[in-house]
């Protein structure tokens, strides 16, 4: 079997799907049902979808279109985006989504991470460290899609997260969203060895080979948003994602 | 028609979707003359053990499924928690189970590996079933579970999967089968399950 996971991940606002660079400048890829149903018949192992407005604009998790998104989904889901509160969570859980992945909350809240993982454990909960190199090219960590600079340096709070008891790190480069051009792997390397905890990169891949190389730096899993709903150089949508044979024999697996 | 058992435990819509699209009918519901009537039965569920027996007791469910699955021969597929509650008790709760199944459902125990057991694995095949086309290709299924099955008649072991130890990932007796995977969750694996449950079964 597949040990390194391939996740695309989707971004949503207002109901709709969408792609940025950076953390900005996003554009409309299309409505998340019918998207959700074309990743069924590529036979994607897992999908995490965030929604990149709801912490930010301080909105209500969208349950109803969720809960539609979970219906439609024949493989699990990881969902992240505006969760506060313990009561969010069981929602979520019951509505069919299999995991939760936090930001914001858990940097301003490391209790209700610890409440999270003692009420659903650990293989739930899902941490998304959001990380932007400075102008002096410093790596620091963000919250609030990217417009908040956490007082924590990113190593101390992925380290923190785990002490807490997330299942699995999710480390998104900000600097590197949107623009195809491979993984920061060396971003990568300093926490997945630092960290027994799985953790996954996300935020630059644009071809296969970055997958492999992230998996040499110590990634256990790769996602990736542009890469699998955009064709071409000029960015036409189109939903794809690899065959299985075919990432088997990229990660030299099975 | 095929009947989605609502007992109150989890969100039925992907069983549903799946159903409509490998091309056939089903209906979730509650109600207990649609369940009288059912030709096939599917009893899914994500929760505790008591809670499910509770709830299906509390809905007037057990003696009328007794009859259809017991008496009429039914075809029937329990799901994670379904399948956990057709057999006779369970480390996580108090009562009794359907005990169609002579089986117990006890909790993983390690001091290494992480529980729950969540995330993709594969199955071992222990006895030919209409359940599985073909027997020698690797297919791979969706878990989530801190409790597992172990069967006391090797006869009713359909697959068995390795986490912590082997553990009996499916079972089938006669009319009644049971998964502790979530095909609705499996894409292409569970889909052709949840095909061979309803066209073969």
């Amino acid at each position: 079997m597949l040990k390194t996971r391939v996740i695309p991940v989707l971004l949503m606002k207002n109901g709709g799907l969408y792609k940025g660079i950076n953390f900005k400048n996003h554009k409309y890829v299309g409505d998340p049902i019918n998207t959700v149903k074309i990743f069924n018949d590529k036979e994607v192992d897992e999908l995490v979808i965030l929604d990149i407005e709801a912490s930010k604009l301080n909105k209500s998790i969208n349950f109803e279109l969720l809960e539609n998104i979970a219906s439609e989904a024949f493989m699990p889901i990881a969902y992240g985006g505006g969760i506060k509160t313990l009561k969010d969570a069981q929602k979520l859980f019951s509505l069919g989504i299999e995991k939760v992945i936090l930001n914001t909350s858990a940097i301003d809240d490391f209790d209700l991470v610890k409440k999270l993982v003692e009420s659903y454990g650990s293989q739930s909960v899902v941490f998304c460290l959001d990380i932007k190199k400075s102008f002096f090219g410093k790596y620091e960590a963000y919250s609030f899609s990217g417009t908040k600079k956490a007082k924590m340096l990113p190593i101390e709070l992925a380290k923190k997260m785990e002490e807490l008891g997330v299942g699995e790190l999710i480390i998104n480069s900000i600097n590197n969203d949107g623009v195809m051009k491979g993984y920061d792997l060396n971003i990568i390397k300093e926490i997945a060895t630092q960290l027994t905890i799985p953790v996954i990169v996300c935020g630059g891949a644009g071809v296969l080979e970055d997958f492999k190389k992230a998996k040499e730096y110590g990634a256990h899993g790769c996602a990736a948003g542009s890469m699998f709903v955009y064709n071409g150089i000029h960015k036409a949508v189109l939903i794809s994602y690899p065959k299985y044979e075919k990432l088997c024999e990229l990660f030299k697996e099975n | 028609m095929i009947i989605v058992i609502d007992y109150g435990m989890g969100n039925l819509g992907s069983i549903a979707n799946m159903i409509k699209k490998i091309g056939h009918k089903c209906l979730i519901t509650s109600d207990l003359e649609e369940i009288k009537k059912a030709t096939k039965l599917i009893l899914p569920g994500v929760g505790s053990f008591d809670n499910g027996m509770k709830n299906l007791q509390e809905r007037g469910m057990v003696e009328i499924l007794n009859q259809k699955v017991l008496v009429e021969k039914t075809p029937i597929l329990g799901i994670c928690l379904g399948m956990q509650l057709m057999t006779k008790s369970s480390e996580e709760g108090s009562l009794s189970g359907l005990r169609w199944v002579d089986a117990q459902t006890k909790r993983f125990v390690s001091d290494t590996l992480k529980i729950p057991h969540m995330g993709w694995n594969i199955i071992k095949h222990q006895k030919n079933s209409q359940l599985f086309d073909e027997i020698e290709r690797e297919k791979r299924f969706y878990f989530v579970h801190s409790y597992c099955v172990s069967c006391n008649q090797e006869a009713d072991i359909l697959t068995n999967t390795n986490y912590i130890q082997d553990f009996v990932s499916s079972f089938e007796k006669e009319n009644i089968v049971g998964v502790q995977f979530h095909p609705e969750k499996s894409h292409k694996f569970g889909m052709n399950l949840i095909k061979n449950f309803v066209e073969n079964f």
